[in-house]
């Protein structure tokens, strides 16, 4: 066996002079580390060895530190606020980061259940989400999360209320409504056609009356169970002084209800309980397939609050102790290893570090902190273990505010709604002037037929084509789209993206591929290959952000005495030789003042016997950048750039893609304020992102796509996500955004033309209610139908995408 | 036709029994998570043996 062997659990790379095996079911793997054969031999052990025969992906590997984090969680002060009761037991609610596929949630609810106590674990695979109910006298919470932790996944504590659980909870009652309507309506139906048949050739009057009281007592529980969202609806409309949909709805099925009952208690006229049923399920499915599309906007302060971690490790006294983040308190010091983020903002106490803000401010490269500097909650500690002395906690960080900042943001949004909204209480007031002047003149003509003529009026103008014309033809782009691995996350985002007239990109990222790398090398003494041998060998030992851009090159030489100075550089002997590789003056400190032939770069590299090369390290465009801004160009749009990261290279980025409009160093307030003046002079703006600075941006734009590969926070925010990172897509869902308005435009029309005709026609009272409901349906599916065309085309091509999404949906 | 008087209550009776059931398989989460209690019938079957490491081996 000459290849490289991967890890058995974690399918990674095992480095070649290791050897460690794991034992699972009797067999011996190989495995890169401890935390791996830790987590490998405890599966096992637990009888859960199916777990490597099914998962879809690779399982995370886990930390190897033996430091407790968890055991904050078993004090009640810590744990009690976050704990909910369902009887007997507590229930906590989980976001569980790293569950890559089904095998991994079956994994851990497995895992959970074999712990004594633990009396329920549902975990969702494609929301992340678990729900742990368990029993307090004989299982902790901080039990609980080490076991799932010593799988390798990391858990997340949301607390007892849980936004997906109201959503959960609203989803239940949405289905049971529309399962007693749908019932209801097909035994009405049923028996509503033995009475028309009936009224044709003759029928049993005892056998008609008895029908009758069948379907009223059908009709009285959709109509109180099912039908409770439309007067709720109503009577909210009416306290606030406004007319919405729900008003003409409920009055109609009000008067159709009371009368249908007084003509069956009175065994005379007619009754309508079928068009009852019938307007109650057709309503309430329209507004189901509207309810999931909100559903599938993530919830946004959750993502970030990820940022921060649980726990910190404080010191007083002289003593460490880990305690949980809410227990801080301004002026407390506490201890920040490398890579952990920032609890909180304070200021740096005792050495120079480097902080990775890249998720705050967009900026790509780490920021140098020295003793004094300040460092804000949620960026990364990269350089150096420090302590730090809390200047601000909980709400008033940095972070809170940006948090805020998207909240704002996204209250200021509901435009649209709002215009719907008129638009509605326009059409609504007309229908019930009309229905009034209706049931006078018939009062006037021929009493006898008013009702009926009334009624047929509310139920023929029902704005049902109306409401549905634009959620189907959504409904089927969404589908659409999210086979070209484009998912749409709020139910107006194509509508707006289909008026969309200017992009605002932002850089890192986005048109950038947002990871550093070596675009230049300019050499002083000696080869291009040689200068980046040294240099790749010296930055082996950086965890600077910078030095990744080195990480690809295969490494020859061998590097003693490696020193890293944070902020500065990397110092190291290769071959007797010394040498520095890193900032400016930290090469110049021995290998004297820079040559004016060196050019200004990111990276330098020297030693004693003097300067060796220059490194350009930069973000490489993305490969489809180009032609992605060419076809949006083509279809009318006006590009920006509104970047955080410095000018040049911003301007180098436009330059390249022929960009004129672009806008270096913005704060996260400024780039809104971009957003919104342009959006002020009446522009419909898309905004492209991919960062947390990017949230409030992608807000306040009218239409908003975060592309994949980025944070979790901004796809949250975004209106559409593209989950394959690929910019072309962006082209064709604006071009699939401008077919889907033109059949919305077609549908409204229809349902517009259908209400014109059926209006005087059923006032002249040649309508039966009936018909009226017939009638609506009709012209409803018709809608339905014209909208189903936007799924069945353009499928060519797209298969592979339709399973991968298949996997996150 | 009075058996009418007899089949339609006992068709509301039936259709009573489906909402009580729907009801229930609501209540369950049955409806919650659509994908992944597919996967654990699958996962809950006995392995057959796997391959040894022998027979993995390229070499």
């Amino acid at each position: 066996m000459t290849a490289a062997i991967k890890c058995y659990h974690c399918q990674e790379l095992i480095p070649t002079n290791l050897s460690l095996t794991a034992e699972v079911a009797g067999r011996t793997y190989g495995v890169c580390c401890l935390g791996c054969k830790a987590a490998a031999e405890m599966i096992s052990d637990a009888g859960l060895a199916d777990f490597y025969r099914f998962r879809t992906a690779a399982a995370p590997r886990p930390d190897e530190t033996n430091d407790d984090i968890w055991s904050t969680y078993d004090r009640p002060e810590v744990s009690e606020p976050l704990l909910g009761q369902e009887g007997e037991s507590s229930v906590v609610n989980l976001l569980i980061e790293d569950t890559r596929c089904s095998a991994c949630s079956w994994l851990i609810g497995e895992r959970l259940r074999r712990l004594s106590g633990v009396a329920r674990a549902s975990m969702n695979p494609a929301t992340g989400r678990a729900q742990i109910a368990f029993d307090p006298s004989q299982v902790g919470l901080a039990t609980v999360l080490r076991s799932i932790a010593s799988l390798g996944y990391r858990p997340h504590v949301l607390g007892a209320t849980d936004t997906l659980a109201i959503a959960t909870k609203e989803r239940r009652r949405a289905l049971k409504r529309l399962a007693v309507a749908g019932f209801g309506m097909m035994q009405v139906m049923m028996i509503a056609t033995g009475l028309y048949v009936g009224a044709r050739q003759g029928i049993d009057p005892i056998i008609r009356e008895y029908l009758r009281i069948i379907c009223l007592v059908m009709t009285a529980p959709v109509l109180v169970y099912s039908g409770r969202p439309f007067f709720e609806g109503a009577l909210a409309s009416l306290r606030t002084r406004r007319l919405g949909m729900d008003v003409p709805v409920v009055i109609g099925l009000l008067l159709a209800f009371a009368a249908s009952s007084w003509n069956t208690l009175t065994h005379q006229g007619e009754v309508y309980f079928d068009s009852v049923t019938m307007f109650i399920f057709l309503l309430l499915l329209g507004r189901y397939i509207e309810m999931g599309a909100r559903h599938r906007a993530g919830s946004t302060s959750e993502a970030l609050m990820r940022l921060v971690p649980a726990t910190a490790l404080r010191i007083r006294d002289h003593r460490r102790e880990r305690v949980p983040v809410a227990s801080l308190q301004t002026g407390d010091l506490i201890i920040v290893p490398i890579g952990e983020c920032f609890p909180a903002d304070g200021r740096i106490t005792d050495a120079a570090t480097e902080a990775d803000e890249a998720l705050l401010t967009g900026e790509s490269q780490a920021v140098a902190k020295a003793v004094g500097s300040t460092v804000v909650a949620g960026s990364m500690n990269v350089g150096a273990p420090v302590t730090i002395e809390l200047s601000a906690v909980g709400q008033s960080t940095v972070l809170a505010g940006i948090v805020r900042l998207l909240e704002r943001a996204q209250t200021e949004r509901p435009r649209m709604a709002r215009l719907a909204d008129r638009a509605a209480t326009w059409f609504v007031t007309r229908v019930l002037l009309g229905a009034l002047v209706v049931a006078l003149l018939w009062l006037w003509i021929d009493p006898a037929r008013a009702f009926e003529a009334t009624l047929s009026v509310l139920v023929v103008t029902c704005p049902c084509a109306l409401s549905l014309a634009t959620p189907t033809a959504v409904t089927a782009a969404t589908t659409a789209l999210a086979r070209q691995g484009l998912l749409v996350t709020r139910a107006d985002a194509i509508e707006s993206l289909a008026g969309v007239t200017h992009v605002v990109f932002d850089k890192t990222g986005t048109l950038t591929l947002g990871k550093p790398q070596v675009t230049s090398i300019q050499t002083v003494s000696g080869s291009i290959e040689s200068a980046l041998d040294l240099a790749a060998s010296l930055e082996q030992g950086s965890e600077h952000p910078l030095a990744h851009a080195f990480a690809g090159i295969r490494v020859t030489s061998r590097v003693e005495e490696v020193a890293v100075h944070p902020g500065e550089g990397v110092e190291g002997w290769i071959l007797g030789q010394r040498l520095r590789i890193g900032r400016d003056a930290f090469v110049a400190a021995i290998a004297g003042p820079r040559p004016s032939t060196v050019g200004d770069a990111s990276v330098y590299l020297g030693g004693p016997s003097g300067w060796v090369a220059a490194f350009q390290i930069g973000d490489a465009l993305r490969p489809e950048a180009v032609r992605t801004v060419r076809e949006l160009q083509r279809l009318g749009l006006t590009a920006h750039i509104a970047s955080g990261d410095q000018d040049a290279a911003v301007m180098s980025v436009a330059a390249q893609l022929g960009i004129t409009d672009a806008h270096a160093r913005l704060l996260p307030a400024q780039k809104l304020a971009f957003v919104q003046a342009l959006a002020a002079q009446g522009q419909q703006v898309l905004a492209v992102g991919d960062g947390i600075n990017d949230a409030p941006t992608l807000s306040a734009a009218a239409v908003s796509v975060a592309l994949g590969s980025g944070s979790a926070l901004a796809q949250a925010s975004a209106d559409i996500v593209a989950l394959r990172g690929d910019l072309t897509t962006l082209p064709m869902a604006i071009e699939m955004a401008r077919r889907t308005t033109r059949v919305v435009r077609q549908n409204l029309l229809w349902a517009t033309i259908y209400n014109v005709l059926a209006l005087p026609i059923a006032a002249l009272g040649l309508v039966p209610p009936w018909l009226a409901a017939v009638g609506m349906s009709l012209s409803s599916l018709l809608v339905v139908l014209n909208a189903l065309r936007l799924t069945s085309l353009r499928q060519a091509g797209s298969r592979a995408a339709a399973t991968g999404v298949a996997c996150i949906a | 036709m009075t058996i009418l008087f007899m089949l339609i209550p006992l068709g509301l009776v039936l259709v009573g029994f489906a909402i009580w059931a729907f009801f229930w398989a609501v209540g369950d989460g049955q409806f919650d998570d659509l994908e992944s209690p597919g996967w654990s019938v699958v996962m809950d079957d006995r392995a057959p043996a796997e391959p040894t490491a022998q027979d993995l081996d390229p070499s």
